[in-house]
C-alpha cells in the first residue's frame, strides 16, 4: 500500500496525517478528520454534494485526492459560520427562505454559491442558477435556494454601504 | 466506489514527469482529475501508477506569440474561459467554454486533460480543430507537434505513445474583423455535447466569405471539419445560400456515431440546425466587425 504524509489546511486548522493515495479528499475530510459535513452523493462529479473550497476555488472533494490537497487551504461547511456558531449571511438566508428540506445538497450549494459571492455581490438570478447548476438538490425545485442567494447577495451589499 | 490501490507520483518538473512515464508500466497521468477520477471510482480504470502534474507548473500557462495563443495543458478551464486574452483573440474558445461542465469542474479540469482524454462530444477538441490547432508533446528524446487533424488515433485514443506528454497546443489567431460562433445542444446544461459546432469566417467589404472554418463535435471519434463546404464557399456571399450547402455537406456525412440516447439520425438533425444558427450568428458578427 502506497501511504503519504500530508498536511492540510481545513477551515483556518492545520492537520498532518498519513493517508493512503488512493483516499479521496471527500473520504478523507469524512473519516480522517470526522468533518462529516461534507456530503457524499454520487462520488462520480455528477450531484455536487461534496463540493468543498479548494484554495479558495470551488471542487468535487470527490474528484480530488487527499494526496493531491497537501499544503492545501480548504473550506468545509463546517468552516462557513463564525467561530461563535453565528450563521454566515448566506447560511441565515438559506434559514429565512428555506432555501433546505432535506439538507443533503446543502453543503455543497453552501460552498459553491459561497465562491460566487466571494466574486460577485450583484448576481442575477441567471447568473445563480448558472452557479449551481452542478449541484443536485431533489427537495426545493431550486426555488428557494435562489431567493436565497440573491437575499444573501443583498444583505452583503447592505452591509458594505 | 473507490478506486482500486495505486502508487501515487508528484513530479515538480516536466524533466521528471518525462522519466517517469518513460519508466513505467500501466499509468495514468492525472491532469484535472474531472473524467479520470470517476473512471477510477467506477473501477473502469484500475492503474498501477498515477502521475499527477499539478506540480508542473511550466504546464499552466496561457500567452500569445505571433498570431498564435499558447495554452498549456496544465491550464485550467476556468482559466481560459474567464481569460481576458482569449476572449480578446479568441472569443471562440470564450462562448465554447460557457457550455463546458460546471464551475466545480472547470476550476480543476484542464484543457490538456481534456484534449487527451478526448471525448468525442467535448468541446474543446472541436474548437481546437475549428482552429487549426496543433498539438505540442514531448519525451526524453525530445518534443514534436501534431496537428489536430491527426490527433486522433481511434475512439477517445490520441496519437500520444507511452512515454509522451502533452505540452499544450498553439491556436491560430483569426483578423480581428473575423465572425465567430459556437453553438451545442445537450439535455441540461453543462452536460457534454450530443452535438456542438464551431465556425469561424473571415468577410470582404462586400460580405464575400474569404476564410471560413466550420468544425463538429458529436459526430464521430475525432472532430469533423466540413473541409469540402469551406473550400467550396471562398468568395460566395455569406447569405442564405452559403448555409445550405454547408447543410448539404452534413446530409452527406457517411457514418455518424449513435448510441442509446441519441441516434445518427438525430445528431445530423442537431448538426443541420446548430450549424445553421452558427453560420447566421457568425456572420452576423463579421458583418457587424467589417462595418
Amino acid at each position: 500500500m502506497d501511504f503519504h504524509r500530508i498536511k492540510v489546511y481545513v477551515n483556518g486548522k492545520a492537520y498532518e496525517r498519513e493517508v493512503e493515495s488512493r483516499r479521496t479528499l471527500a473520504d478523507f475530510l469524512r473519516m480522517d478528520l470526522s468533518l462529516t459535513g461534507t456530503h457524499l452523493g454520487c462520488e462520480h462529479g455528477v450531484c455536487g454534494a461534496c463540493t468543498v473550497l479548494l484554495n479558495g476555488s470551488s471542487a468535487r472533494a470527490c474528484l480530488t485526492l487527499a494526496v493531491q490537497a497537501d499544503q492545501c487551504e480548504i473550506t468545509t461547511i463546517e468552516g462557513l459560520a463564525h467561530a461563535d456558531g453565528t450563521l454566515s449571511v448566506l447560511q441565515q438566508a438559506f434559514q429565512e427562505c428555506h432555501g433546505l428540506q432535506c439538507g443533503f445538497c446543502t453543503p455543497g450549494m453552501l460552498t459553491t454559491l459561497t465562491e460566487l459571492l466571494n466574486e460577485n455581490l450583484s448576481p442575477t438570478e441567471s447568473q445563480v442558477r448558472e452557479a449551481i447548476t452542478g449541484n443536485l438538490c431533489r427537495c426545493t425545485g431550486y426555488q428557494a435556494i435562489v431567493e436565497a442567494a440573491l437575499l444573501a447577495a443583498q444583505k452583503l451589499r447592505d452591509q458594505r454601504v | 466506489m473507490k478506486p482500486a490501490p495505486f502508487i501515487y507520483h508528484r513530479p515538480q518538473q516536466l524533466s521528471e514527469a518525462l522519466d517517469l512515464v518513460a519508466q513505467l508500466d500501466n499509468y495514468k497521468i492525472i491532469a484535472g482529475g474531472q473524467s479520470l477520477m470517476p473512471m477510477m471510482n467506477f473501477r473502469f480504470v484500475m492503474p498501477d501508477h498515477v502521475i499527477d502534474l499539478n506540480q508542473v507548473t511550466e504546464l499552466n500557462h496561457i500567452s500569445k506569440e505571433n498570431q498564435q495563443l499558447h495554452i498549456g495543458s496544465m491550464t485550467r478551464q476556468q482559466a481560459i474561459y474567464s481569460s481576458a486574452l482569449v476572449q480578446e483573440h479568441i472569443p471562440l474558445v470564450s462562448q465554447a467554454y460557457s457550455f463546458v461542465s460546471h464551475r466545480q469542474i472547470r476550476n480543476r479540469g484542464t484543457f490538456g486533460g481534456s484534449l487527451c482524454h478526448l471525448d468525442p462530444s467535448s468541446e474543446q477538441p472541436c474548437f481546437t480543430a475549428a482552429l487549426d490547432g496543433v498539438i505540442e508533446v514531448a519525451s526524453q528524446s525530445g518534443k514534436r507537434e501534431i496537428p489536430i487533424a491527426h490527433w486522433t488515433a481511434m475512439y477517445m485514443t490520441p496519437d500520444l505513445a507511452p512515454n509522451e506528454i502533452m505540452l499544450g497546443a498553439k491556436l491560430s489567431i483569426w483578423p480581428k474583423t473575423h465572425g465567430w460562433s459556437f453553438m451545442e445542444y445537450s439535455r441540461r446544461h453543462g452536460d457534454y455535447a450530443i452535438v456542438g459546432v464551431a465556425v469561424l469566417v473571415n468577410l470582404s467589404v462586400a460580405s464575400t466569405i474569404e476564410r471560413i472554418s466550420i468544425a463538429l463535435c458529436g459526430i464521430d471519434a475525432a472532430p469533423v471539419r466540413l473541409l469540402n463546404t469551406e473550400s467550396a464557399l471562398i468568395n460566395q456571399a455569406a447569405d442564405e445560400s452559403a448555409i445550405r450547402m454547408a447543410l448539404g455537406d452534413i446530409e452527406k456525412l457517411p457514418n455518424i456515431m449513435e448510441d442509446a440516447l441519441n441516434t445518427s439520425d438525430y445528431r445530423r438533425h442537431l448538426a443541420k440546425t446548430l450549424t445553421r444558427r452558427a453560420l447566421l450568428e457568425a456572420f452576423e458578427r463579421a458583418k457587424k466587425r467589417m462595418s
